[in-house]
């Protein structure tokens, strides 16, 4: 009964959608033919308007009932559920019971449309500020996209279909996703995804009624910051998942589903600081509701490329053409939609503020230009080998193709960012913004310097990537110098937090490429080994049992110098639902960086492959990533509690 | 500069870049695309030495052959139609086994043997690559 009242919650949810895009698309031409009936709130076309926001509310709501459900049959392991069957299995952990309710191509469907429904319902009870009939065409726009998506859902991925007879046990979940990080990435990740389409439907409601402006700027800019916080949450806790669960040593790949969120990410951060120049000085109207409509295009050629099955990845659940049609008829309808409705409005789009080439404007105009650089580079290196593989060649494109091509404009990209905050909104001083940036260019040639001298062979991008980060660290603080701390906005501290999170991880990765070190040997128990600074010992191998796998577990003694020892443990575990072999890496992390140890197969001389690594400062990469969340949410917090005053005064007087 | 201009401007500048950063990307594609191999195709198109390559197929039978120092490997890549010698240095994944599918990363040799630096393992039939279930289609059909 569960699973039936899951898809009944489903189909009302659809049902909804469908109320609430009709309900606006008639409120909204109603009022734009009136002009008026919309604002008062009174007459039929009010009571159409306000109907709307009830509406998503519930949608939303019914969306959350859906997928709640789902995870209740996961959670009582109901085998005559086809996706429990095919996905979980009894002896599975809770955890997993409970995270791979969206461990799977149908359950994760479900929880992105859940988050675009609350989504949804969060616009329809949050935000007051912004016209009433664009916000109602916002919400219709949400609607519409849902709509698509409950509609794949309905018809081609239902996640409620029965299994009849029901099997005594289910198949399991992929032992590469059984781990705290399934409980996190894809949740946060997806919150990123969907607030994308949040900012893409104030960018169409604000289209279609004519109404591109630092209001309609304002209402969005929460939302940008709010997606692009969760897209770097996830982005790096995805990065840090694969670089301990894949036991390779390295923390990125360039794989396709790694770069089908990176480039929402780019194209987010573009949209993030033109929002600002839109919000605060009213310029780049245009260009904001364009990279609105990129960073949605963004996010949907995302979701197609991991939930079509044209990826082989642990991403790519199961491979079904007819879905990949489907999302991809999804994709070009929205995309195209959009892009039409872009150009068919662009023109009533006003022109905004004008501002000097040597101004902060500018420097977040090169900003947008140099991320749309590399998100073309990434674009096109992510999809070369699809278009190829359609006309009958197979290759790959990995990371000797990106770091050639996106490294360098990346390297350009931060040494703008370093600029562009010393510079003054709407004209300034070449001469005064290069007498503010002698400090870090001094920083940036002393670390230049000092590590060509010192590191010997250091490759040239680790080189400029530690020089310029610590030009950007300097520069990033330059905005506080001289003022006065607690008086400083906190969106001015997120800024500052943010760009410094962003040198604190570029110092992290090259520090990674230029220091690392590692030995792989076959070793015998008891030979002492060498990598870095550190000593270790294989002392003993040994088979330990887990809740639902069996191991064998490596016993490593590491000391540093003359130091303490201490233990590593890193283990072969196989599982046998599905029968699989994963490798458990154990990891010593010291404030200098990473110890990081595998354990391989043992030869007929009873000697074990041991494969250590000594990673330095490896850790400052996500440490970085989580500073620019940290500085987001700053900026985010700042803004909203900024504009709630400014509503109060408003209020009052 | 009159309104209309700057707006223009922005406009050439950021097709400019989107174009540039594309040309860039095809011109760098040119080089650095792994191209992927069956063993088969090596003996029709020749040796393409001095670029990184996938090489797709079965592991021979008997062919895995361990070295003294513990760590390095050599084994036999075959389609049915041809063979290719590889050698690895590493440690293989867990689902690397004789007579079952595997994709080597790495270059060819000019004496035709080839270099792996990462070798990818066939999970199941859920998770094959898409190269290397086309490579074993085809090895089927030519069996037949």
């Amino acid at each position: 009964m569960i699973a039936e009242a899951g898809l009944a919650a489903l189909w009302f949810a659809a049902a909804l959608a469908a109320l609430q895009l009709a309900l606006a698309a008639i409120g909204v031409r109603r009022s734009m033919a009136s002009g008026t009936a919309g604002i008062s709130g009174d007459g039929l076309t009010g009571q159409i308007l306000s109907a709307v926001r009830p509406v998503a509310v519930v949608q939303g709501a019914l969306a959350a009932l859906a997928l709640g459900l789902l995870i209740l049959v996961f959670v009582r392991s109901d085998m005559s559920v086809l996706l429990v069957a095919e996905n979980s299995h009894s002896d599975k952990p809770l955890l997993y019971k409970i995270a791979g309710a969206w461990g799977n191509h149908e359950g994760s469907m479900l929880l992105w449309v859940t988050i675009l429904g609350l989504a949804g319902g969060a616009v329809a009870i949050l935000e007051h500020r912004l016209p009433r009939p664009t916000l109602i065409a916002t919400l219709g726009a949400q609607a519409l996209i849902a709509l698509g998506f409950y509609a794949f859902l309905l018809f081609s991925s239902n996640p409620f279909a029965r299994l009849n007879p029901a099997p005594a046990d289910g198949n399991g979940l992929n032992p590469l996703l059984q781990d705290p990080g399934l409980a996190f990435h894809p949740p946060t990740l997806y919150i990123g995804y969907v607030g994308i389409s949040v900012a893409f439907s104030f960018a169409v409601g604000a289209l279609v009624t004519r109404d591109v402006g630092p209001a309609f700027a304002r209402a969005m800019r929460p939302w940008v910051l709010g997606a692009w916080i969760f897209l770097t949450l996830g982005i790096t806790a995805g990065s840090y998942w694969a670089y301990y669960e894949l036991g390779w040593g390295g923390w990125w790949f360039w794989d396709p589903v790694e770069n089908a969120s990176l480039m929402p990410w780019l194209a987010a951060t573009a949209l993030l600081h033109s929002v600002t120049v839109l919000a605060t000085r009213d310029g780049l109207r245009a260009w904001t509701v364009m990279l609105a409509v990129v960073a949605f295009s963004m996010s949907m050629i995302g979701t197609f490329l991991v939930r079509s099955g044209i990826l082989t990845s642990v991403h790519a659940f199961a491979v079904d053409p007819k879905r990949g049609a489907f999302i991809l008829a999804l994709l070009a309808i929205y995309i195209g939609g959009a892009l039409l409705l872009f150009a068919a409005r662009v023109g009533t789009v006003r022109e905004g503020n004008r501002f000097d080439l040597v101004s902060r404007e500018g420097a977040l105009v090169a900003n947008n230009l140099l991320l749309s650089v590399v998100l073309g580079i990434v674009l096109t290196g992510t999809l070369y080998p699809i278009v190829a593989a359609a006309m009958g060649v197979q290759l790959s494109v990995g990371p000797p193709f990106f770091d050639k091509t996106a490294g360098p404009v990346a390297l350009i990209l931060v040494a703008i960012m370093g600029a562009g905050p010393l510079m003054r909104w709407r004209r300034d001083d070449a001469n005064a913004v290069l007498g503010r940036m002698i400090v870090p260019v001094a920083a940036t040639g002393v670390t230049l310097a000092g590590f060509a001298a010192l590191a010997d062979g250091i490759h040239i991008l680790p080189l400029l990537g530690l020089a310029l980060a610590a030009g950007l660290a300097t520069a990033s603080i330059a905005p506080l110098w001289k003022r006065d701390l607690r008086r400083t906005p906190l969106f001015t501290w997120g800024m500052v937090v943010a760009h410094l999170g962003i040198a604190v991880s570029l110092a992290g990765m090259a520090s990674d490429s230029a220091f690392t070190q590692q030995t792989l040997v076959a070793a015998r128990i008891g030979e002492p080994q060498h990598v870095g600074p550190y000593t270790i010992t294989l002392e003993g191998v040994r088979p330990v049992i887990g809740p639902n796998w069996s191991a064998i577990e490596g016993k490593l003694t590491a000391r540093r110098g003359d130091g303490a020892p201490f233990t590593l443990r890193p283990q072969s575990r196989f599982f046998a639902t599905p029968p699989t072999v994963t490798s458990e890496s154990a990891i010593a992390t010291r404030f200098d960086g990473q110890l990081y140890t595998v354990l391989g197969q043992m030869d007929e001389q009873g000697r074990w492959q041991l494969r250590l690594w000594w990673k330095p400062f490896v850790t400052l990469i996500w440490a970085g990533g989580a500073l620019v969340a940290l500085g987001g949410a700053l900026s985010l917090f700042g803004r909203v509690r900024r504009e709630r005053r400014a509503a109060k005064r408003e209020e009052e007087a | 500069m009159k309104a209309k201009h700057q707006r223009l401007i922005l406009a050439l500048l950021a097709l400019a870049a989107v174009v540039g950063a594309a040309l860039l990307a095809l011109s760098a594609l040119k080089d650095q695309a792994a191209f992927f191999y069956a063993p088969g195709d090596v003996k029709k198109t020749g040796l393409p030495l001095g670029r990184a390559v996938r090489l797709g197929g079965m592991v021979e039978g008997g062919s895995i052959r361990k070295m003294p120092d513990g760590v390095s490997i050599r084994f036999v890549v075959t389609d049915g139609v041809a063979k290719v010698p590889v050698a690895f240095t590493g440690i293989v994944p867990d689902l690397f086994r004789e007579k079952s599918g595997v994709v080597a990363e790495g270059s060819f040799n000019p004496d035709g043997s080839f270099t792996a630096t990462n070798l990818l393992a066939k999970h199941d039939e859920k998770y094959m690559p898409p190269e290397m279930a086309g490579s074993m289609h085809e090895t089927k059909t030519l069996k037949q």
